[in-house]
């Protein structure tokens, strides 16, 4: 098996063989989370570092067990983005760090496309932990690790994205990720919310909940941010929640083996209420155990050079 | 020169037999035994174990799978070139003697590794080693305590032990290195 | 000292002329243009032009030379310099630099450094309003004392339409024109790429066609209204090109340019997050490039404009939301224009007249042109010279361009102002 490129930048450019060995290495990985001794010596004397330009607990926190269960040594290094004109860029930030010569570099970014940027600039594999309203390939690779781990397959589901499509990374990796891997992707939301064109990537777009609901074997349920600039994309939380949030009621439509999830951090009471967060069809919290294995396998595939054989 | 075939199916059931009246003679029975194979064909090799030993004693001694590649010592060397395989040790091994089953034993370096990935998942009582081919060549100071059939092919010689759970047929060839071959992935 | 332009293929959209012809200049004024000149005065200098394109000096109608204010990215003398190297005899310079050309003194500033440079004829562009704010009328009648040619507030949209009345009202004293950057910033503020494939793909924020559109469209209205002499720049989509030619349909006095980007590139390019590619307008979808190109042959679009967009590194080397937009075009234009010709999309006479004749009527220039007794700006085209785009041996100070590496074919050898060589490759 081949990977095609060095880094991680989005799921757009891999192909389904190479999201299925990314799958199948996190499902060797998985074991190791829930030995007494969670650590195996594979990234020994290997550096990793996590540049997070952008508050994140839980995906840093994800990447840094993950690099530790593999043995790795893991520097975290929070950057602010706010003063780029005063402050060092992108780019003078990179350079400094390649020049202590780590092994991999994770990156979490607001702006859309930084971990392409470093990685013209930098001879490291470049891991995109987010970028802007562009992509999130390891949140894609542990959603499709999840519902393969709960339902044995993923061709020939349905998935339904719900929520603010337009500015969601995680709906753009997971548009691109269900569909390489055999699944049908519907997204829902307020036509203010999703972007024009969309169908062009192949979804089916729906405006109404219910029919978006009806048959669906995954509902990856997005959170809304609180606060955005410009004109508000709907009247009132209140009202998007009478909309599109999922409770209890509309639980009860679901077929019994559809799963619930979402990428956290959740609203509770806004998009999902808290029945629905973790009631009986809910996997979010397999969501981020998976996430560590998933992470384990991004980690441990780019961490080598190139061999040819 | 054409492959040479050294044991055939039968051969292989033999050797079986034999390593599973040693296990039991050298551990005064089955009991708190656990065969661990190596994958992919000590995994196999251990099941066939465990079947005979049932048969033989009526005991059903527990299995697993254990996967050595992360803990290989040319991994900083090579990097992530090697397909992982599955670990599966569904009991507890601090309350068992761990038996390692491999099909062949060379350099000795993946029982090496097999000893350290072992150690991380517990403390078993002892760990013993069985393969079905020692063909020489060691590297590190490892040695069987169950040896099916000793082979010194030649320098330019290689084994091949093929099982009919993979390969459809049993059987152990000595042929020719097939140049260039090499067992990785690459990426 | 005089000169001889032998044999050349004098292509003079003004008159229509398109010929082998000898081509006399006397006292930097274009003397005789004759089959053969057999009779030369003592001392003229020959330059050899067989196989070579003779035209009226190029005219870049929408350039950003940076100076005053950001001589880091260009000076009058560098992007002079680059502009000779381009074919280019004239350009029209914008007002956004850093004091902006809001009032006469910038205007004789930068006339006086262009005089200092000496190469090309430097046309300054005038603030429509005080400071670029889109607030009040700058003191537009002192700047054209001082030598504007147009007024525009470009880089920053007219947004308020009862200021853009005005302006387009009270530039009738001067008859010169409003050149309108057309952006409803309600509309673009925060996008970053085409609104479509562009948005999508790259989840970057996007410019719907609908912020130029709506622009012209209002614009028109009020030029309509006005009676004012309305130039619309860097015009970037279908529904654009459109609107202007329903416009002129009904004999509206309009005026439009494109840039080489919006006829050669479409969205595709941004897709990888090169910061080369940004621009504003953003580079938009095949059918507007399409339509663009249309524009161009069928007249609707009058002008082929650089839109030259100086930036260092410190701009571009940024993450894509943080990078300046634009890229330098000045030493690119001429050759990306000829593609359009080798394409069959437009003929010749057409391209030449996009970047000269017609830009000059816009600016009520007495320049592109060839006839006799104008000043000899002229530009010498080898057609068939095939280069690669290297920013590296650009004259401009700047190096962003999308088109680095490009293949072309058709370059300017030589150019001269009032008689003089000002470039020689």
């Amino acid at each position: 098996m081949t990977l095609k490129s060095r880094h991680l930048l989005g799921l757009e450019n891999l192909t389904r063989a190479e999201i299925e060995y990314f799958l199948d290495t996190a499902g060797s990985l998985k074991e190791i989370s829930s030995r007494d001794i969670k650590k195996v010596p594979t990234l020994r004397g290997k550096t990793v570092i996590n540049l997070f330009f952008e508050a994140s607990t839980r995906t840093r926190t994800s990447f840094e067990i993950a690099a530790k269960r593999l043995s790795a040594d893991t520097i975290n290094i929070s950057a602010s983005t706010s003063s780029v004109t005063k402050g060092e860029t992108l780019i003078d930030t990179a350079k400094n760090i390649e020049a202590m010569r780590p092994d991999l570099v994770v990156i979490r970014h607001p702006a859309s496309g930084a971990p392409e940027l470093l990685s013209r600039w930098v001879d490291l594999p470049i891991i995109n932990a987010g970028d802007g309203t562009h992509e999130h390939p390891t949140q894609g690779l542990l959603d499709l690790f999840t519902v393969r781990e709960k339902r044995g397959k993923i061709d020939g589901l349905t998935l339904a994205i719900i929520g603010d499509i337009t500015h969601s990374r995680v709906a753009r990796s997971d548009i691109y990720g269900f569909q390489k891997m055999g699944a049908r992707v519907r997204v829902c939301g307020p036509p203010t919310l999703i972007p024009p064109g969309i169908e062009s990537l192949g979804v089916q777009k729906f405006h109404r909940l219910e029919p978006a609901l009806e048959g669906a074997d995954v509902v990856m349920v997005l959170r809304i941010q609180l606060e955005r600039q410009g004109t508000p994309p709907f009247p009132t939380l209140r009202e998007y929640s009478k909309l599109f949030g999922i409770n209890l009621e509309r639980l009860r439509r679901l077929k019994p083996d559809t799963l619930i999830m979402h990428p956290g951090p959740i609203n509770r009471g806004v998009e999902i209420s808290p029945e629905a967060a973790y009631g009986s069809h809910s996997v979010i919290l397999d969501q981020v155990e998976n996430g560590v294995a998933v992470r384990m396998a991004v980690l441990y595939l780019l961490s080598g050079r190139s061999v040819d054989a | 020169m054409m492959p040479k075939k050294i044991i055939d199916a039968e051969g292989i059931e033999r050797i079986l037999r034999r390593i599973a009246h040693e296990i039991s003679e050298r551990n005064q029975g089955t009991r708190n035994l656990a065969l661990v194979g190596i994958p992919t064909g000590g995994v196999h090799l251990a099941h066939r174990l465990a079947r005979i030993i049932k048969e033989m004693e009526g005991n059903q001694v527990k299995t697993g799978e254990l996967d050595t590649t992360l803990y290989r010592d040319d991994l900083p060397l090579k990097g992530p070139i090697f397909r992982l395989k599955r670990t599966d040790i569904p009991f507890d091994l601090n309350d068992h003697r761990v038996i390692l089953i491999d099909d062949v034993l060379q350099t000795g370096r993946t029982i090496r590794a097999a000893l350290d990935a072992i150690t991380d998942l517990g403390r078993p009582k002892n760990i013993q080693l069985a393969v079905l081919i020692d063909r020489g060549g060691r590297e590190l100071p490892i040695q069987a305590d169950y040896t099916g059939k000793l082979v010194t092919p030649t320098g330019s010689e290689e084994i091949e032990v093929r099982l009919r759970e993979t390969d459809g047929m049993d059987e152990v060839i000595v042929q020719e290195k097939k140049p260039g071959e090499k067992p990785i992935l690459t990426r | 000292m005089p000169r001889l332009i032998r044999g050349g293929r004098i292509v003079d959209p003004s008159s229509g002329r398109d010929g082998i012809f000898d081509l006399l200049i006397q006292d930097g004024k274009i003397a005789r243009i004759e089959p053969r000149i057999a009779s030369l005065p003592p001392d003229t200098e020959t330059i050899e032009a067989a196989e070579h394109l003779v035209v009226p000096g190029l005219i870049d109608i929408h350039t950003h030379l940076r100076e005053p204010g950001y001589e880091y990215k260009e000076t009058i003398l560098s992007g002079s310099r680059a502009a000779a190297a381009g074919g280019f005899t004239g350009v029209a310079c914008m007002a956004n630099t850093d004091p902006p050309n809001d009032n006469h003194s910038v205007t004789e500033f930068i006339r006086e450094r262009a005089r200092e440079a000496g190469l090309i004829n430097v046309y300054p562009v005038g603030a429509v309003s005080k400071e670029l704010k889109g607030e009040s009328l700058a003191e537009i009648g002192a700047m054209v004392d001082s030598g504007i040619v147009a007024v525009s507030d470009d880089g920053h949209p007219v947004m308020n339409s009862g200021l853009m009345r005005t302006a387009l009202e009270y530039t009738q004293i001067f008859g010169i024109p409003v050149i309108s950057h057309c952006e409803d910033l309600g509309l673009s503020r925060g996008g970053q790429v085409n609104e479509g494939l562009a948005s999508l793909r790259t989840g970057l924020a996007g410019i719907p066609a609908e912020a130029e559109v709506s622009m012209v469209a209002r614009d028109l209205l009020l030029a309509r209204l006005t009676g004012g002499k309305l130039h619309l720049a860097h015009i970037s989509t279908a529904r654009a090109v459109e609107a202007i030619r329903a416009a002129k349909a009904q004999g509206l006095q309009v005026t439009a340019e494109t840039a080489p980007h919006y006829f050669t590139l479409t969205e595709e390019a941004v897709l990888s997050f090169n910061t080369g590619a940004k621009v504003n307008p953003p580079l938009r979808s095949a059918a507007d490039r399409e339509a663009v190109q249309n524009g161009l042959r069928d007249g609707t679009i009058d002008c082929i404009a650089s839109d030259h967009a100086p930036h260092s590194t410190v701009e571009k080397d940024l993450e894509f939301s943080q990078a300046s937009s634009g890229i330098v075009g000045l030493e690119t234009t001429l050759s990306l224009t000829l593609k359009l010709v080798q394409q069959g999309i437009i003929p010749l006479a057409r391209a030449i007249a996009l970047l000269s004749v017609n830009p000059a009527r816009v600016l009520n220039l007495k320049k592109g042109t060839l006839a006799i007794g104008a000043d000899a700006d002229i530009t010498i085209i080898n057609p068939n010279r095939e280069f690669v785009v290297n920013p590296d041996k650009f004259f401009s100070l700047s190096r962003n361009t999308i088109f680095a590496g490009l293949q072309l074919k058709g370059k300017a050898v030589i150019t001269l102002t009032r008689g003089e060589i000002i470039f020689r490759e």
